[in-house]
C-alpha cells in the first residue's frame, strides 16, 4: 500500500496552492457578482500547463493521468477558488482533452490538443437534454448519414460554457433506440466547432457559478463531416463513460476542496469572534457538525483518489464507478453540510455576500444535482454495489 | 556566468507552529522552498534568458526531503543541483553551515560569477549564511537587494532600500546578492516544467565527499547551540480606558506608573 503522493505531484499541488492565493475568495465575489469570466485566473492556468495535465507530451501537455487532474483541481478549490478551481478545467479538458486522448484521431489530436493545453481553445460538452438527464440512453437529438457526413438536429440543456468555447463534444443518437441491438448501441460522440451559424446558444439565469454561463443550444440542420466523429460510429455510450467518471471524480474533489474551504473560514472566523465571553468556536454545537462533516470530506477524499488512481492503472469500469460513486455521495453530503455550518458559524455575516460562505453554499448546491444527482449515486450504489433491484426502468 | 542559488528547505509559512519537549514538533509539516529563495533563482533564471548566464547550480544543505525544494527550483529553471545531506550536519549554526557550502562551491569547481541567496530563511530567520560565506571567501556582497544589474565579467549594481530611500551598490564579481521581496514577482513552476525538473541532475555529496570532518559541523563543530524552542507569549487582553480626558489621563498615568512601571 503506498499513500504518499510523489516528490512531482507534492510539487504540482504547490504550484496550484500559489495560483490559488493569486486567486482569492474577493477575485471570485468580484467575477461572480458581475456575471464574467475569470480571464486573469484562466491565463494563469494555462502557463501553468493545467489544461493539458492529460494531454501527452507531443501535443504539447504533460502527459499525466486524472489523479494529477483531481489533486490540482483540488488544491485550487480548497485554497480560495471554490468551485471555480475545478469548473472551467472540467469543462475544457475533462470534456474536450480528456475523450480526444483516448479516441481521437491524429487529425483530430493536432487539431484540438496543442490549442487546448495551450489555454487557447475552450470546449464545452452537450449531452443533457430536456427529456433525457441520467438516463442518456433516452437523448433525442439524432445525426442522420448524409452524404459524406451527418446532418444533426435536436436540443440541449444545461451546457456550461457553450456561450465561449470554441469546442463542442456533441452527443447524438445515430441510430434509434427501436432499431438498436442493445441498449447502449447507437449513441455517437462528434465534435464541432463553435460558433456555427446551426447552433443556437442562449444562456439559463441560474443560482450560482455566474463566473460562467449555462446554456440552451438548439441545434438545426448542422452539417458535419465524417471526421467530426469522435471513436466509433454507434459505440459512443463506453467512450463516453471514460468523460463522465473524470466529470464524477473532480467534481466529487472540488466538493472536499470547498467543504475544506468553508470549514477553514469558519474555525478561523470562529476563533476571533468572540460573542458571550469565549470565542464561539469553543462551543461543541459547532465543533461536532464541523469536525463530523472534516473527518467525512477526508475519507471521501481517500475514496475519490483510489478512484482516480483504478481509472488511471486501468481498472475495471464496473469498479471504478462504484468508488467514484460512493466518494461523490459522501464527499457532496458532507461538503453541504461543511457549507451549512460555516454558514451557521458566521452567523449574519455567513448569509453577506462580502462574506463568501453564501456563495460557496449556491456553488455545492450544484453538486447535489449534477454531474448526478444524489439519489442516482445512491441508486448505483444500492443496485450495483449491494445487489438490490432496480426501481426504475 | 555561472551562478550560484542557495536553497533552503522550510516549513510552509501557513504551519502551525508546536513544540514537541523543547523541540519543534515537525510532525504534520508541509515543507516548501523559502520564499525569498525563490526570488533568487527567479533572478538567476532571468539572467540565464538575458543570455547573460550559461548556468545556474542550486545548492542546499539538510536532510534528505530538500531534495524536493531543490526539484523546485529545478522547475523554476535552474538547470542542476547539489545536496549536501549527513546526519552530522544536525545541529550546524550558521558559520559551520557557512563553511559547508564553501566546500560545496570548492567542490563544483570555484568557478563561480554569482552566488546568489534569499535575504532570511522563514524558518531560522538568522539573517547570516550569506554574510557569512561572502566573508569565509573575501567576497564583496551586497544584502536585501530589490533591484540587480549584471554585467557578466565586470560588476553587479545592487540596489537595496534603506530608511528613507535607496543604496545603490557597485560590487566587482564574483559577489554575493541576498534576493529581498520586489527585486522579481517568481513564476509558478508549471506542470510541463516539473516533469523537465525530474530529468535534471542532482547530486548529493555526504560530509566524506566534500572531505569535512564530523568534528568541523553539527553541534560540535557550532560555536552557538540551540538550548531550546519557546513559543511567543501569548497575547493579553488589552485594556480601555473610558470616561472625561481628565479622567482617562489620570488613569493612564497611574497604569504607567503602578502596572507597567514606565514612568
Amino acid at each position: 500500500m503506498e499513500f504518499s503522493f510523489t516528490e512531482e505531484q507534492r510539487l504540482m499541488a504547490e504550484t496550484a496552492r500559489k495560483i490559488a492565493k493569486d486567486f482569492p475568495p474577493d477575485y471570485w465575489y468580484e467575477k461572480e457578482e458581475a456575471g464574467e469570466f475569470g480571464a486573469e485566473f484562466w491565463k494563469a492556468i494555462s502557463e501553468a500547463g493545467f489544461l493539458g495535465i492529460v494531454i501527452p507530451e507531443e501535443y504539447g501537455g504533460v502527459g499525466l493521468g486524472v489523479s494529477e487532474l483531481m489533486l490540482v483541481i483540488q488544491e485550487l478549490c480548497e485554497n480560495g477558488c471554490g468551485m471555480a478551481g475545478n469548473w472551467y478545467i472540467c469543462l475544457t479538458e475533462v470534456f474536450g482533452a480528456m475523450p480526444i486522448v483516448k479516441y481521437g484521431t491524429k487529425e483530430q489530436k493536432e487539431k484540438y490538443l496543442p490549442k487546448i493545453a495551450s489555454g487557447e481553445l475552450e470546449f464545452c460538452m452537450a449531452l443533457t437534454e430536456p427529456n433525457a438527464g441520467t438516463n442518456t440512453f433516452r437523448i433525442e437529438t439524432f445525426a442522420k448519414k448524409e452524404g459524406d457526413g451527418y446532418r444533426i438536429n435536436g436540443s440541449k440543456i444545461f451546457i456550461s460554457g457553450a456561450d465561449r468555447a470554441k469546442g463542442m463534444l456533441l452527443i447524438a443518437r445515430t441510430t434509434r433506440p427501436e432499431d438498436a441491438p442493445k441498449k447502449t448501441h447507437g449513441i455517437t460522440l462528434f465534435l464541432v466547432d463553435l460558433p456555427n451559424e446551426a447552433v443556437k446558444v442562449s444562456p439559463i439565469p441560474k443560482h450560482g457559478i455566474n463566473y460562467s454561463k449555462t446554456c440552451e443550444v438548439v441545434i438545426e440542420d448542422l452539417w458535419v463531416p465524417e471526421s467530426a466523429v469522435l471513436g466509433e460510429v454507434d459505440k459512443g455510450w463506453f467512450s463516453l463513460l471514460d468523460v463522465l467518471d473524470p466529470e464524477r471524480l473532480v467534481f466529487t474533489v472540488a466538493s472536499v476542496g470547498i467543504g475544506k474551504l468553508a470549514i477553514n473560514y469558519a474555525v478561523n472566523y470562529g476563533n476571533q469572534r468572540q460573542v458571550f465571553s469565549q470565542p464561539i468556536s469553543s462551543y461543541q454545537s459547532l465543533q461536532h457538525p464541523l469536525a463530523e462533516a472534516y473527518a467525512s470530506l477526508v475519507s471521501a477524499e481517500l475514496l475519490a483518489y483510489k478512484a482516480g488512481w483504478l481509472f488511471d492503472n486501468d481498472g475495471h469500469y464496473r469498479e471504478i464507478g462504484a468508488v467514484a460513486n460512493m466518494a461523490k455521495a459522501v464527499a457532496v453530503e458532507n461538503a453541504t453540510k461543511a457549507v451549512y455550518w460555516a454558514m451557521q458559524t458566521l452567523g449574519g455575516y455567513g448569509y453577506s455576500k462580502e462574506y463568501h460562505v453564501e456563495r460557496w453554499w449556491r456553488e455545492i448546491n450544484l453538486v447535489r444535482l449534477a454531474p448526478v444527482t444524489q439519489q442516482m449515486a445512491l441508486n448505483y450504489i444500492a443496485e450495483h454495489i449491494l445487489g438490490m433491484p432496480k426501481s426504475y426502468s | 556566468m555561472k551562478i550560484a542559488v542557495f536553497c533552503k528547505s522550510v516549513p510552509d509559512t501557513e504551519t502551525k507552529v508546536r513544540l514537541k519537549g523543547d523541540r519543534l514538533d515537525t510532525s504534520g509539516i508541509k515543507y516548501i522552498l523559502n520564499p525569498y529563495d525563490e526570488f533568487a533563482v527567479e533572478e538567476a533564471v532571468r539572467m540565464k534568458e538575458a543570455k547573460k548566464a550559461e548556468e545556474i547550480v542550486a545548492i542546499s544543505m539538510g536532510p534528505a526531503r530538500a531534495q524536493e525544494a531543490l526539484r523546485n527550483a529545478l522547475a523554476i529553471g535552474a538547470d542542476r543541483a547539489v545536496l549536501v545531506t549527513d546526519d552530522a550536519l544536525d545541529g550546524s549554526d550558521t558559520l559551520a553551515t557557512a563553511k559547508v557550502l564553501v566546500k560545496v562551491l570548492e567542490k563544483e569547481g570555484g568557478d563561480f560569477d554569482l552566488l546568489l541567496f534569499g535575504q532570511r530563511a522563514i524558518d531560522g530567520d538568522t539573517w547570516q549564511v550569506p554574510s557569512q560565506v561572502a566573508a569565509l571567501l573575501d567576497l564583496p556582497q551586497a544584502t536585501c537587494t530589490v533591484a540587480l544589474e549584471v554585467e557578466p565579467g565586470s560588476k553587479a549594481v545592487a540596489t537595496r532600500l534603506v530608511e528613507g530611500g535607496e543604496e545603490i551598490h557597485e560590487l566587482t564579481l564574483p559577489a554575493v546578492i541576498t534576493c529581498s521581496k520586489g527585486l522579481n514577482e517568481p513564476r509558478y513552476p508549471s506542470l510541463p516544467n516539473i516533469m523537465k525538473a525530474k530529468k535534471k541532475p542532482l547530486t548529493t555529496y555526504s560530509l566524506g565527499d566534500l572531505g569535512i570532518d564530523a568534528s568541523e559541523v553539527g553541534k560540535n563543530g557550532s560555536r552557538t547551540e540551540v538550548l531550546s524552542y519557546e513559543l511567543p507569549p501569548a497575547r493579553g487582553g488589552g485594556k480601555k480606558v473610558e470616561g472625561e480626558p481628565e479622567e482617562v489621563v489620570a488613569e493612564l498615568v497611574k497604569f504607567l506608573k503602578e502596572e507597567i512601571k514606565v514612568i
